[in-house]
């Protein structure tokens, strides 16, 4: 899917899990994640911190969107 | 086949009798004998004896390869104390996308580490069939535990094979090709070969050909944006978050739809809204704050404060579980069509 919506011109940020299945079937903006059944937050966390965990993520899916890629690309968490 | 094979079988949870999703993230653990489907073993193979049994949870695995195949390997010398086997297999494990990572990952280690032969069994469209098919030999299974008692079967005879020392037959039914082309003399010159297959084609026949190639589909990455504080930008998910009630009722699993929801009035996502109908994950967590999967908070957040333009109105969703290739491109193809219609400019996409 993240790759159809790509082929339409969209340059799409894959906040995935398991990040070598996201290699493997061809995401060019990955953004690793925390765990499969929670991947934008933590519930062993405070709410403060999972809201901080979850806003660090969606910056990273954000930069990832801003910048040309000349390749599948894995964005490591933004610096803040 | 032949008998006095000692073999150690691979297990998720599930399948190991452990527990359910609620129990996925269940570090490696080691059984004495057969357990669950390894009880086929004995029977489809006879001769054959299940020294133990190597089981994890699919997310303990799958989550964090890199370090859960080490310790999986630790946990297997443990158990076997010493006691040598001849083979390892690993599932059938089907259209599962967490568990055929993990049973592929196993097999590599296995086979680079204790240099016995480790076999898997994988549904082809499995995602671990193409991140391991040059690396792991694996036997073809269907896409659900219906086809259990034949995935294993043929699964014991690739293994069979593998501890004879025999080379993996590519033309058998029994196997997923690895990709790599082995040199051999034919009876013919390639130029009577040629001419046999273009008569054939004159003929009507099929085409056919000595070399298929291999299929990369692989999507040229679009420009980025520049600055998302001037963009339209919109929220998708493989993970199936869906407002409660389920109201198009996508399914759990090997999903025939997708839906597009309503974002208007909404600054975040809540258990009492929204819930998770996703069939391959626990969704407790999920349902107590789906934020966690779409993380709505934060983008409505992100647009108040700025950072993007604009939050599309709409989200849309489908469950990524054992849901086909083909439908999922689909999926996304409309779905690019309807964005793009509306001016959005680019995605973030979550999957569980």
């Amino acid at each position: 899917m993240v790759k159809e919506l790509e082929r339409a011109g969209l340059p799409t940020s894959h906040v995935c899990s398991i990040v070598p299945i996201s290699k493997t079937v061809g995401a060019n903006r990955i953004v690793p994640s925390i765990a499969i059944p929670h991947p934008l937050g933590d519930p062993a966390k405070s709410p403060a911190e999972e809201l901080a965990i979850r806003e660090a993520l969606m910056e990273t899916a954000l930069r990832a969107l801003e910048r040309s890629v000349p390749a599948q690309t894995v964005f490591e968490k933004a610096e803040s | 086949m032949p008998g006095g094979v000692r073999v150690v079988h691979y297990l998720n949870q599930f399948f190991a009798g452990i527990g359910g999703e609620e129990v996925a993230s269940h570090p490696p653990r080691w059984f004495d004998g057969a357990r669950g489907p390894g009880q086929l073993i004995a029977r489809l193979a006879p001769g054959w004896e299940v020294v133990g049994t190597l089981a994890a949870g699919d997310d303990y695995v799958a989550g964090n390869l890199d370090d859960a195949v080490p310790e999986l390997l630790a946990v297997l010398r443990e158990g076997l104390a010493g006691r040598a086997i001849d083979v390892l297999v690993a599932g059938p494990a089907f259209n599962a996308g967490r568990y055929g990572m993990a049973c592929a990952a196993l097999c590599q280690c296995v086979h680079d580490e204790l240099g016995i032969p480790a076999v898997t069994a994988l549904y082809p469209e499995n995602p671990a069939v193409d991140s391991y098919r040059r690396h792991v030999v694996m036997a073809r299974a269907g896409a659900d535990v219906m086809d259990m008692r034949d995935a294993m079967q043929r699964m014991l005879r690739v293994a069979a094979a593998r501890v004879a020392g025999e080379a993996v037959d590519a033309t058998s039914a029994d196997t997923i090709t690895a990709g790599f082309r082995r040199n051999y003399f034919a009876d013919d010159t390639g130029a009577r070969r040629a001419i046999d297959m273009l008569l054939g084609r004159l003929r009507g026949g099929a085409p056919v050909t000595e070399y298929p190639m291999p299929v990369f589909d692989r999507v040229a990455p679009a420009p980025g944006i520049g600055d998302a504080r001037k963009c339209s930008i919109a929220l998708v998910t493989s993970g199936g978050i869906v407002p409660r009630g389920n109201p198009d009722h996508i399914e759990a699993a090997n999903a025939s739809r997708f839906g597009e929801y309503s974002l208007e009035g909404l600054d975040a996502l809540s258990g009492e809204t929204h819930q998770s109908v996703h069939g391959g994950y626990d969704p407790t967590f999920a349902n107590q704050d789906p934020n966690r999967v779409l993380p709505l908070d934060v983008a409505r957040a992100f647009e108040r404060s700025g950072r993007i333009g604009r939050l599309h109105g709409s989200y849309f969703v489908t469950v990524g579980n054992a849901t086909s290739v083909e439908r999922a491109k689909r999926y996304g193809a409309d779905i690019a069509v309807r964005l793009v219609n509306e001016g959005v400019q680019a995605v973030v996409f979550t999957s569980t």
